[in-house]
């Protein structure tokens, strides 16, 4: 049994003081419905998460009690993807028709502070100051940069970028293009990182009704199919978040696995692939993970970049809708705005951001601490 | 005379003449870890011993943290008196790559695959006048 997304609704991204973050779930929630024809009481099921704005099955409470059975979810940065994994096999399996999958979040401003002890490490190693994401990726990517050759100024093209895809989006928070010039000389953060290379912690909402594929004709003339939904974990000797010690030899990352994974269930390959949502929590993170999903070589990325064929008309579009970058990120939100851009792609409502020539295939990717992915791919 | 205590029991040898970070080695596939941890990473095996890690190695990759972290980061430092601090992952030779704050913090006197040995030094005073013993990555001259 195949799964067909057939709803999807967002609350813009951002700040929006006047409303809790479970208000702007809900508010999702309500858009997918009304894009689905459906009413709350036709779900079956609900998945949904939220790292910082309350549970995410109080959305019951918004939205009307009517006794469903709703799951929360909690894993990090991949939250969205999970909740849309746990709907996809509720479906698959032939338990249930119908559901929904919400993610929301509200954020305190400035840079997540995790807590050690929620990850089994020891207190000393927040307060030494290592307990930081953005220090994880400052250093992946100077690393990156060391062995194959990426530039400075690649790293500002892709903030460049990400700016002008975000001012061509009405639901994204950061909606004024930046010089190239100005991205390179801000405020440097975690070196080789300036200010804007980084997304922040934000606001938002984003919900999607999934159904068995051969019903999805009737809530929608354009039903968009889950052709693949996978996760994986790190496993021993990938270079991860939160990591006080690594190995010394090194294996690929949950990235890399569950692109595999995903491209294996999906019957496609990266090429296929006309549009692509990649987890960029900042510039190096999209340079990277262009490389670790297969969709170039490791160092490729700074010619393919150079060249602009990354932009909403390039070879190989990224992050349309300006990404976690132009959009911060609500955590349990995130993941689940990649498939709400893809969904407009495919059904080709993007309008500004619209990628041309009917784009059929499009790619998800999530990566979290401590060290998961999640990856969808899905087809018109 | 005030008081040296370790920041954390088990992270390293202390008081020592010549102190050591302490990782944990599988006795069954001879993979290493940096805290010690009761099980190995690599093959769920629990047959682990304690050891004490290599005092040298080549820095494999460093960034500097700019900004005061939130807590739990606890220096003793407020918003004013912040310095910036490099941090980095030290390659240990036979061992693993542990990660730790760097003594350096200007980014034109660091780069990857240069020496660096593991010191021990003040990392803040408590109330009650106690030095708070933690370990850094230090370029060797």
């Amino acid at each position: 049994m195949d799964v067909a997304i057939v709803g999807i609704g967002i609350h813009p991204f951002g700040r929006t003081p006047s409303r809790s973050g479970l208000e702007q779930g809900a508010y999702a929630a309500r858009e997918a419905l009304k894009d689905a024809g459906a009413a709350w009481r036709d779900m079956q099921f609900a998945f949904g998460g939220s790292a910082s704005a309350g549970s995410a099955d109080a959305l019951v409470n918004e939205l009307g009690l009517t006794g469903i059975p709703f799951i929360n979810v909690a894993n990090g940065c991949a939250t969205g993807g999970s909740s849309l994994i746990s709907a996809y096999n509720a479906i698959k399996s032939g338990e249930y028709d119908i559901g929904l999958v919400a993610g929301f979040d509200k954020h305190e401003r400035g840079a997540f502070n995790a807590d050690p002890k929620s990850l089994g490490i020891g207190m000393w190693y927040g307060e030494t100051g290592m307990m930081m994401t953005t220090q994880f990726f400052a250093m992946k990517i100077q690393k990156y940069m060391h062995d194959h050759g990426i530039s400075a100024d690649t790293l500002a093209k892709v903030a460049e970028k990400s700016f002008i895809n975000g001012s061509k989006n009405p639901n994204a928070w950061r909606r004024e293009p930046i010089a190239v010039e100005e991205i390179a000389n801000s405020m440097m953060v975690n070196d080789p990182l300036t200010k804007f290379m980084f997304c922040s912690p934000s606001e938002g909402g984003v919900a999607l009704i999934l159904c068995r594929a051969d019903m999805a004709s009737k809530y929608t003339a354009t039903p968009v199919y889950l052709k693949a939904a996978t996760l994986k974990s790190r496993r021993y000797g990938s270079f991860e978040v939160f990591a006080p010690s690594q190995a010394l030899q090194q294996v690929d990352g949950p990235t890399v696995d569950a692109a595999r994974a995903a491209f294996e269930m999906a019957g496609v390959g990266p090429r296929d692939i006309d549009v692509m949502q990649l987890q960029d929590t900042e510039v190096g993170a999209e340079i990277m993970h262009m490389a670790e999903n297969g969709f170039c070589e490791h160092g490729e990325q700074e010619q393919l970049i150079q060249s602009g064929a990354t932009h909403i008309g390039g070879s190989m579009p990224v992050n349309t809708d300006g990404g976690c970058i132009a959009n911060g990120e609500p955590i349990g939100a995130s993941g689940l705005r990649q498939v709400y851009e893809n969904v407009l792609q495919l059904r080709g409502q993007a309008g500004e951001h619209q990628v041309p020539n009917d784009p059929r295939l499009a790619y998800t990717h999530v990566y979290g601490a401590p060290g998961i992915s999640a990856v969808t791919i899905l087809q018109k | 005379m005030s008081n040296q205590v370790p920041i954390a029991e088990g992270l390293f040898t202390w008081p020592a003449a010549n102190p050591a970070l302490l990782g944990s080695r599988c006795k069954s596939c001879g993979i290493a870890a940096f805290p010690a941890a009761k099980s190995c990473m690599a093959c769920s095996g629990q047959n682990v011993e304690i050891e004490e890690l290599p005092g040298r190695g080549t820095l494999w990759t460093w960034t500097v943290q700019r900004f005061m972290p939130k807590s739990p980061y606890n220096s003793g430092e407020t918003p004013e008196t912040f310095k910036p601090y490099g941090v980095g992952y030290l390659e240990l030779p036979g061992g693993v790559r542990v990660e730790g704050r760097l003594t350096e913090n200007d980014p034109a006197k660091l780069r990857i695959g240069m020496e660096m040995e593991v010191v021990f030094e003040p990392y803040r005073t408590e109330d009650n006048g106690d030095e708070v013993i933690s370990f850094f990555f230090k370029p060797v001259a």
